[in-house]
């Protein structure tokens, strides 16, 4: 007895002292070299793969002339991130420099995780389209971020199959609904696509190419537009093919899903550009048997698509060398040997426009080895990008559209009372956290 | 005399000593977090206009109110009700087997014993998210061995993913990780018990089922009491199972528990005030819960002792 006692007692004093050491190394590790004009050393977190490398063409060219290192450091995709980061920054620990997707500046702006580094980064904005820039602004004349990739949207259907069946590729979305009747009146087990309530993004593009703006400032006041006409007829038409059975209501990226689209029981999918990575893994059989086409549009003499993901690199607050990280993000994001590297190592596909026509560009992926022009069409239809217009709380947005549509979805119920739901969550979240909400 | 030497080697100090690395761990790794979640909880943040820039964020006392906020919200309460629901099958159903399994081990003419205990403990030992996953797929109409079998037998196929169904589902995956752990709790205090009682309960007669129920469940009352507590806390704070399961289907909210809720309000919405509230809740119904249980569990035990 004495004896574990004591070994107990020995134990816990060894926690305690590695605890101590362990409290102390934290304390003292902040203390680098603040000075800009010596080395400087950038820690950068960032999900896309490959990025060290891409990093380690900076750290032997550029980067060795100006004595700026980046380091990177692997983090989660998307929402996980943005949580992170703002952790971090309430401990005033951020990384010099974060990425971060479009729909999350906002969250971070408002948090005051982003630098204004339109001074240092403002002349690159001639190499990115319009409505990409205008995401990293925020309507002001600040600049948050640089855009790194971006993600129009498409449409990609089994060309195979669409031929069997005897369907023609949808220009319009009347038509779309049209060729998922006549497949069902065909091939009852078999479904056009499926309404997916599990990915929002897909959701927001869609209602960003009807025109959706779903958060502007009036003045001192946010106004939010969930709910307005153009995202109401996005959503009662998608209710609406899940009503009646037209398409399929279960949800992407499951083993289901999968198998769904490697064995042709789904034949369409409306992505965006970076379908074919998803797909080589999801429908590895199909290989070559698909193609991509515009988006459909909601009048016949529109020609616009919205955007599904992308992201940007931007510099944090807590940085003690914001001139030498906007420096490097610039060139991350403009120089053709970084974007030539970031499309080969990462598998982006760079939001700089003379980079989506670069040599990196010049074949089609290998999943679509059988639609040789798929990069010059994609050029195309990313310059037809509408604007989007992002806000402060679209987590939570985000949240409620899983749960709200997820239930309407699986209910075959009304899409518009979901999208009432979304606004109204929405609303009650900015106001109660104090933000000015016009009515 | 002996009062005399331990004054002048100041042993009165030395409880104190031992205490302290333990006072001090405590005080760290425990209070001081929990401490931290109760401020939290009673803090929010309040946002100024636009809320863009610098110092248009500040955090501020907000009293009650994010417990008041969680208290009237129905997406908790609907959340606390269906872990209920859950619970009245997973721990009934799990408890129950588990202490079927540990008696006819504890059987004279059982074979192969070692084996067998080995083979129910092990799903045990398979994380829960791993579990979650492998019945996940066996869930899914179109990967699943078992509605390949169904189709070709031209039988129903349910859809587990849904409704009723949904609950049996995520019970089947608890039960099927939890029975072996609790069953081995109740197995060794079954082996614990003195063989000349049963040599007595013999003599007088008894058949082996009146043993087992006569003798045996008596006498591992409190092993039983105390699977059952640690199973009430555990369905209490069921949160692995319903998140691994919710990519696969649209009946899973990501507010399907109610610590499901407390990670999607810090961790989705960014708002870690109202989460620490709903996380004290938790934690005081809980407590209330776990412990009323071992209360009544205990004066229980302690009336029969005295008749």
């Amino acid at each position: 007895m004495p004896n574990t006692k004591l070994g107990r007692l020995v134990a816990t004093s060894v926690a305690v002292a590695l605890g101590a050491t362990a409290l102390a190394a934290c304390g003292s590790s902040d203390d680098d070299s603040r000075a800009d004009s010596g080395p400087v050393s950038l820690t950068y977190w960032s999900w896309t793969p490959g990025m060290d490398k891409v990093a380690d063409l900076w750290n032997k060219g550029p980067g060795k002339k100006d004595q700026i290192t980046v380091t990177v450091k692997k983090q989660a995709s998307g929402d996980t991130l943005v949580t992170k980061i703002l952790t971090a920054h309430k401990a005033k620990k951020a990384p010099d420099l974060v990425q971060a997707e479009y729909q999350a500046l906002p969250t971070l702006v408002s948090n005051d995780a982003l630098a204004d580094i339109a001074g240092e980064a403002g002349g690159v904005k001639d190499k990115f389209a319009e409505g990409v820039w205008q995401q990293t602004t925020l309507g002001s004349d600040a600049v948050y971020a640089i855009p790194q990739d971006s993600g129009p949207m498409m449409f990609y259907y089994r060309q195979d199959l669409f031929k069997k069946y005897g369907l023609k590729v949808p220009e319009t979305w009347d038509e779309f609904a049209e060729t998922a009747r006549a497949l069902k009146k065909k091939s009852p087990d078999t479904d056009l696509t499926t309404f997916s309530a599990n990915d929002s993004g897909l959701f927001a593009g869609l209602a960003q190419q009807a025109g959706a703006k779903w958060w502007t400032t009036e003045g001192d006041k946010w106004k939010v537009g969930i709910d307005d006409a153009a995202s109401q007829k996005v959503a009662d038409f998608w209710g609406g093919l899940v009503e009646e059975g037209a398409i399929d209501n279960q949800p992407m990226y499951t083993p289901a899903w999968n198998k769904a689209l490697n064995t042709g029981k789904q034949i369409a999918w409306v992505s965006a550009v970076w379908a074919p990575g998803t797909l080589t893994t999801a429908a590895p059989d199909t290989k070559g048997k698909w193609a991509m086409a515009p988006l459909p549009q909601w009048t016949d003499s529109d020609n616009v698509t919205g955007s599904w993901g992308g992201s940007s690199t931007a510099v944090t607050t807590d940085s003690q060398h914001k001139a030498a990280a906007a420096k490097f993000a610039s060139w991350l994001n403009t120089d053709p040997e970084a974007l030539t590297a970031l499309a080969k190592e990462g598998g982006i596909y760079p939001a700089a426009t003379t980079a989506q026509t670069s040599d990196a560009f010049a074949e089609p992926p290998a999943f679509f080895s059988n639609q040789p022009d798929f990069y010059t069409k994609a050029a195309d239809i990313a310059k037809t990008t509408a604007p989007s217009a992002w806000g402060p709380n679209v987590n939570v947005a985000y949240t409620t559209f899983k749960d709200a549509f997820g239930k309407a979805a699986k209910n075959k119920s009304d899409f518009g009372a979901a999208l009432k739901t979304m606004q109204d969550d929405t609303v009650a979240d900015m106001k109660k956290q104090g933000f000015e909400v016009a009515e | 005399m002996t009062s005399a030497r331990r004054k002048a080697y100041g042993v009165k100090g030395a409880p104190y000593a031992f205490l302290l690395p333990a006072t001090i761990l405590f005080a760290l790794f425990f209070a001081l977090p929990i401490g931290y979640a109760i401020w939290l909880s009673l803090h929010k943040v309040q946002v100024k206009g636009l809320g863009l820039g610098s110092g248009a964020r500040s955090e501020v006392w907000a009293g009650l109110e994010n417990y008041t906020d969680a208290l009237t919200d129905s997406e908790l309460l609907h959340g606390a009700l269906r872990v209920l629901g859950y619970g009245a099958i997973v721990i009934p159903v799990m408890l129950g087997l588990a202490l079927l399994f540990a008696l006819m081990l504890d059987t004279d003419r059982v074979r192969l014993a070692p084996f067998t205990r080995l083979a129910i403990f092990l799903p045990y030992a398979i994380p829960g998210v791993v579990a979650a996953l492998l019945w996940g797929f066996l869930y899914l109409p179109d990967v699943s061995p078992f509605y390949f079998v169904l189709d070709k037998l031209g039988m129903p196929q349910p859809d587990l993913l849904d409704g009723g169904p949904l609950y049996l589902a995520l019970s089947n995956i608890a039960v099927w990780g939890g029975t072996g752990f609790n069953m081995i709790v109740i197995y060794t205090s079954l082996r614990a018990i003195p063989a000349e009682v049963y040599e007595a309960a013999k003599l007088d007669g008894a058949t082996p089922l009146q043993i087992a129920l006569r003798i045996k469940i008596p006498m591992v009352a409190p092993s039983l009491v105390l699977t059952f507590f640690f199973s009430i806390i555990a369905t209490l704070q069921v949160f692995s199972e319903p998140t691994t399961l919710k990519p696969l289907t649209n009946s899973v909210s990501t507010t399907w528990s109610p610590l499901m809720k407390v990670y999607q309000d810090a961790f989705g919405k960014s708002d870690i005030h109202s989460a620490a509230a709903t996380a004290v809740i938790i934690a005081l119904v809980t407590l209330a819960l776990s412990f009323g249980f071992l209360r009544t569990a205990n004066s229980r035990t302690r009336q029969e002792e005295a008749r």
